[in-house]
């Protein structure tokens, strides 16, 4: 064997034997910010539960993190009746429990009887709720099985995406899983072990088992400075979500590690209140209720100075209620509102006000001053709000900034009314609108600048609640999509809520991480777990 | 110990002087946004660099040291004319009304101060402006902050009440307010002095504690407690020491009062 030979034989044994690491002993190592609440898949209502349940359990369809399309996972194929009240699942053959039970129509029966059990009070159930009716489930075959809805249930079948699917018959409910990896310790306050799932059906192109990875360690750590330490000490393999600052300080030191993946579906918005009976004076109310004071404040906000000097440019000016991040539902007729001040003060000159010594005056002569408040502790909105107090001075409106400690803020916006404006933020999880059907509706809880309407109080309300029941009951996507298109362009001409920026999407993934590819849906980093792997050098040297 | 004390002076006193001077010395100002150098390292235009939306950071430590240095000796003032009134009128007149008052002292000792103090902020009117904001924040301190005073001087004015001084003058026919103002009130004095400084720091911290949770003094107006707070979230010292400023002020200012403190607490003591 000549010296050539023998050292190609080497680095070919080499790179075998880093595959066989990879697949056999490496553990990719990650903090939850809290304990989890549930290992329950159809109980899941807090972020560190919905990461298990992401890990671990096996769903009949798939929401793709990257294209965001539907694809088939357990179910081969679906299909929605014409009503939407129906749906039919083609279920996978050859699939096995962890515990190494086969996989049924009877498990998915099972799971949706228990999901829609209203004693269960699963949020994940609620999404499915559209009528008073019971839910219905039929097997078909033993791979074949339709659940009916007492009434249209539209995007029905993303909807599947967050439903783990139970074994009908195993004893350990929460420890049998589909998914690629399953609970296998949990130390309360310390962390959870997720070990492979031997029974995971899926494989790779070559027809390797998935997932690669050994086992996925989540150590539960509250504190984002200990967290981002840890990940520069190398504990860590990745940060799900960062703030800017970390972000920016580790792009100083370890550019390669830090990634954007562009806006996200978060937003960041103000608004004023317009309550009837708040305890405001009414000539404010009529400010707050003036479409025209609304508009000529959101073009008096400089939004790209709030994404760069705020967010350090990692964030986008805001162009309405929906996130150009959400591909399909975003309006791409709308524009983000530009900061023109000039334009806002002959707006304001419109209604009647009027620049007076460097003081807006309103045409009874009051000055236009007005408090805003944000929760304390968020540095970035309080930011934004000197940002936007200073912006809104080049006018002359005088505005206080007031942070509250969280649970007196939400007394103030929710229950007593006794604010004048406010800033915070949207966290979307669901790209669909009907999640934001509680915040549309005028009878809406959410519907923050005027809560829970007996019945709208401006037309314009009243049109989006049409559109947006509209769009609930329709079936056809177009139909909908130009339903919810003209939500948003009432919403940007209204101005009910001031859209300020969506926050980009933040991640740190160590270099030892092979096969990430960050994206904006949650789990941002994680989202194709069974195809990651621990590159066999870094894992010797833990 | 002399030399210390003077040093300690000299400090307070040109750390004053400079906030005092704060219009002519640092001519930006706490507010003006430059937006184009967001968390800028020190230059000849801004000495200390400027915080995360551009104001310049050697501004705002001055105006901020000028509000804590002006306004926690205020509150100190409220917080010891209150103790004074309650702890030393209590203390002087004994009996029941020593006992009332030391359990309302204790309990008011009791409660946590810091979420008495955000509740109580959190129900305060919204449309302040900044400067009404801080009046009312120290106000709040200085009203809040009474109790452990009230309790020294009301033992302070129960001891003077039995002392030979107090007797004779009873003796002479003097009764009363007049016996409280002419000879317990001179008495208590030092405690009063010594309570009054100790006071200070403890306002210019519980101020400092507020800011950092972010319930503090109102944007844009700066103090040290919203100073402090550009440190959270700081991984590396070394990178940005300049940051640094605003806590090692806090620190020179905190150990200057308690120089001068021991020392007045050794004179009352003595």
């Amino acid at each position: 064997m000549s010296r050539r030979m023998f050292s190609r034989l080497l680095l070919c044994l080499s790179l075998l034997t880093g595959i066989t690491a990879a697949q056999d002993g490496t553990v990719l190592r990650f903090c939850l910010r809290a304990e989890p609440k549930t290992f329950d898949p159809l109980k899941v209502d807090d972020d560190s539960s919905l990461t298990i349940r992401y890990l671990t359990g096996g769903v009949l369809v798939r929401a793709n993190r990257q294209t965001q399309a539907l694809e088939p996972e357990l179910a081969e194929s679906w299909k929605i009746s014409k009503d939407a009240r129906q749906i039919t699942f083609k279920l996978r053959h050859g699939v096995r429990f962890s515990d190494d039970s086969p996989f049924s129509a009877e498990d998915v029966a099972y799971t949706v009887t228990r999901l829609m059990d209203p004693e269960l009070h699963s949020s994940t159930g609620d999404a499915f709720r559209s009528g008073n009716g019971t839910v219905t489930t039929k097997i078909l075959a033993p791979d074949q099985i339709a659940v009916a809805f007492s009434a249209p249930v539209v995007g029905l079948d993303r909807l599947f995406d967050q439903v783990a699917i139970l074994s009908a018959h195993s004893a350990k409910k929460e420890a049998t899983v589909l998914g690629p990896f399953m609970v296998a310790e949990y130390k309360p306050g310390a962390n959870i072990l997720l070990k492979r799932n031997p029974n995971y059906w899926k494989r790779d192109a070559q027809g390797r088992p998935l997932p690669y990875l050994d086992s996925i360690r989540l150590d539960i750590q509250p504190n984002r400075d200990v967290e981002v330490l840890r990940f520069r000490r190398g504990e860590l393999d990745l940060i799900n979500s960062i703030d800017t600052e970390y972000y920016d300080r580790l792009a100083a030191s370890q550019p390669a590690v830090v990634h954007d993946a562009g806006a996200s579906l978060d937003s960041e918005f103000l608004w004023f209140n317009q309550v009837a009976n708040a305890p405001i004076p009414a000539y404010k109310r009529s400010w707050f209720r003036s479409a025209s004071f609304r508009r000529a404040v959101s073009g008096a906000i400089n939004r790209d100075d709030l994404s760069r000097v705020v967010f350090n440019g990692h964030a986008q000016p805001a162009f309405g209620p929906v996130s150009p991040a959400n591909k399909f539902w975003f309006n791409s007729r709308l524009h983000s509102e530009l900061y023109k001040p000039e334009a806002a003060l002959q707006r304001l000159q419109g209604d009647g006000f009027r620049l007076q010594d460097g003081t807006l005056r309103d045409k009874d002569g009051n000055a236009v001053e007005f408090s805003i408040v944000t929760n304390a502790g968020n540095k970035y909105r309080e930011r934004m709000a000197v940002l936007i107090q200073e912006d809104l001075s080049k006018i002359g409106i005088k505005m206080n900034v007031v942070t509250l400690d969280f649970p007196s803020l939400i007394e103030r916006i929710a229950q007593k009314f006794n604010y004048e404006a406010a800033i915070l933020g949207f966290q979307n999880v669901d790209l669909d609108p009907n999640g934001q059907m509680n915040i549309w509706l005028s009878s809406a809880e959410n519907h923050a600048w005027n809560p829970q309407q007996q019945t709208p109080a401006t037309a314009w309300e009243g049109e989006i609640d049409r559109l947006m029941r509209e769009q609930a009951s329709a079936t056809d996507a177009k139909k909908r999509k130009a339903a919810f298109d003209r939500v948003q362009e009432i919403v940007v001409e209204q101005a009910p809520f001031i859209y300020l920026i969506n926050k980009d999407a933040l991640s740190a993934i160590s270099p030892s991480v092979a096969g990430a590819s960050p994206v904006i849906l949650h789990p941002q980093t994680y989202w194709n777990a069974e195809r990651l792997t621990i590159h066999s050098t870094t894992q010797a040297s833990r | 110990m002399r030399s210390a004390r003077t040093l300690a002076c000299v400090i307070l006193l040109v750390v004053c002087v400079l906030s005092l001077a704060a219009n002519w010395i640092a001519p930006a100002g706490y507010a003006k946004q430059f937006r184009e150098a967001p968390g800028a390292p020190p230059s000849t235009q801004h000495w200390l660099g400027t915080d995360e939306i551009g104001r310049d950071r050697f501004a705002r430590v001055l105006y901020g040291t000028r509000i804590s240095l002006l306004l926690a000796p205020a509150a100190a003032l409220v917080s010891t004319l209150l103790a004074a009134a309650l702890g030393g009128l209590a203390g002087y007149v004994g009996g029941i009304w020593l006992r009332l008052a030391t359990g309302f002292t204790d309990l008011f000792l009791s409660l946590p101060w810091l979420f008495l103090l955000i509740t109580i902020r959190a129900l305060l009117p919204l449309n302040a402006s900044p400067f009404v904001s801080v009046l009312i924040t120290f106000l709040i301190l200085g009203l809040l902050g009474w109790a452990a005073s009230a309790r020294v001087l009301a033992t302070g004015a129960h001891t003077l009440r039995s002392s030979d001084f107090v007797l004779q003058a009873r003796a002479s026919g003097v009764r009363g307010f007049r016996l409280f103002a002419v000879h317990v009130l001179p008495n208590l004095k030092p405690i009063l002095y010594a309570q009054f400084w100790i006071s200070i720091p403890v306002f210019i911290l519980s101020e400092a504690n507020l800011g950092i949770l972010g319930l503090g003094v109102a944007e844009p107006l700066p103090s040290w407690g919203g100073l402090l707070r550009e440190l959270e979230g700081m991984i590396s010292f070394r990178d940005e020491p300049w940051r640094l400023v605003p806590l090692i002020l806090l620190i020179v200012v905190m150990t200057s009062f308690q120089t001068l403190l021991s020392n007045e607490t050794e004179e009352v003591a003595a």
